[in-house]
């Protein structure tokens, strides 16, 4: 029998609750009872694997993807994805989604006054290279109103989708930008607990990989399930 | 554990946007040997509404109960172009239908093998963190021994269990609140 691979539970705090009422769609949409405990098989370790034979050569760039340019300030998201242990996550694919520059969606649910960019669809997909890192080229993201509240303001923000190496490290987050004066007041960002989670969702400015006369850069990492050191459970 | 897992966040309503490209609703292709189901649902909010902006995402075995992932060891078949995964948007009635294989037994936890089962995730706004769930089918006699529905408690089993519609139709839905509350699970 092979021995199976065993991911650590989540730290407390580190994640949203289902029921949140701050952020009101919650409230029809939680489980109302507590999640069953089970055991990690061999359904929950392993998850669906990608490739580049998935991918278009100008996924990762959402500036190419139409004839012209998109309106906004262009920028680069570099990143890792590390698990728990530090250890890199290689070739694992990662999907974003963004607002136009002026906070809108070509969707037909954004109903928001701001102005569709012909050449900005907002949709971008790339693989982790052997040592866990990505970059994205993409613009910076209009902050938009939501009716959640009175006067609410979604931050800026970019939605992130990872798979990692298994099914139980899937995860859909946002990335956030800093010094945003929206956080404080946003519900998603503010449904973490501990103030040092929400903040790894907050990129930092990366002079480093800013590119001259061209693009800003912004780094974030991304950090999925890790492995216990010795695996214990059996095949 | 040197870093602490990232947070979750919802994927909002525009999730279509980034997630729609991988869009596969014919989990199995004509080369994948197993008998072939559709499973057709509702995705249900505490209201019994329909969630039009939610998103299933299958995971599964062959039907040998080998799944396209290095870390499953077994010697057993698996068809070239068979990855088991699957991503089903909900329409604006928040009904969702994928076909595929009916996968086979699949070893665990300890020394016992599972009662064959689709692994679901499901997302949506309004959820700031995906749920897990299972899909088993109707009729099986391994259901009584699988260990993970032992765990749940017997009067919400059937959540978990397709119900058959028609020859080949499978009828399963995802109920977020109320007195058939889907059993979501936490590994």
């Amino acid at each position: 029998m092979n021995r199976l691979p065993h991911y650590r539970r989540f730290r407390p705090r580190t994640q949203p609750a289902y029921d949140f009422p701050f952020y009101a769609s919650t409230a029809k949409r939680h489980p109302t009872r507590p999640l069953v405990i089970v055991p990690q098989t061999l359904s929950e370790i392993t998850g669906p694997v990608f490739g580049h034979g998935d991918l278009e050569p100008t996924d990762n760039d959402l500036t190419r993807q139409h004839k012209g340019e998109p309106l906004g300030e262009r920028i680069l998201v570099n990143g890792r994805v590390l698990d728990e242990g530090g250890r890199p996550v290689p070739h694992t694919l990662i999907e974003i989604w963004q607002a136009n520059a002026a906070g809108r969606y070509p969707h037909k649910a954004d109903r928001h006054d701001a102005p569709l960019d012909p050449n900005f669809s907002g949709a971008g997909r790339t693989i982790t290279d052997a040592r866990g890192r990505y970059q994205f080229v993409t613009i910076r993201p209009g902050e938009y109103p939501w009716r959640n509240h009175y006067n609410a303001w979604r931050p800026a923000h970019i939605h992130f989708s990872l798979f990692g190496r298994a099914f139980l490290t899937r995860l859909v987050t946002q990335m956030y930008f800093p010094g945003d004066p929206l956080l404080s007041l946003d519900p998603m960002y503010m449904s973490i607990p501990e103030e040092q989670a929400r903040r790894r969702l907050v990129s930092t400015f990366d002079l480093e990989h800013t590119v001259p006369e061209h693009a800003l850069a912004y780094r974030f990492d991304i950090v999925l399930r890790g492995r216990d050191a010795t695996p214990r459970e059996r095949a | 554990m040197k870093l602490v897992a990232s947070g979750s966040q919802t994927v909002g309503p525009y999730l279509h946007i980034g997630l729609t490209w991988l869009n596969r609703d014919r989990i199995a292709g004509p080369g994948v040997k197993g008998e072939r189901f559709v499973i057709q649902g509702r995705v249900l909010d505490g209201d019994g509404k329909g969630v039009s902006d939610a998103l299933l995402e299958i995971w599964q075995a062959n039907a040998a109960g080998k799944y396209a992932h290095p870390d499953d060891r077994q010697r057993k078949p698996l068809e070239k172009g068979f990855r088991g995964f699957g991503r089903i948007p909900t329409d604006a009635q928040g009904r969702f239908r994928f076909s595929t294989v009916r996968p086979g037994r699949v070893p665990g936890p300890g020394r016992g093998l599972q009662a064959p089962h689709l692994n679901a995730t499901v997302f949506m706004r309004g959820l700031l963190k995906q749920l897990s769930t299972r899909i088993y089918f109707p009729d099986d006699s391994a259901n009584a021994e699988d260990a993970i529905l032992k765990r749940v408690p017997v009067a919400r089993r059937a959540t978990l269990i397709a119900r058959r519609r028609a020859r080949g139709i499978l009828e399963w839905n995802v109920v977020l609140q109320g007195r058939n509350e889907t059993v979501f699970f936490e590994f």
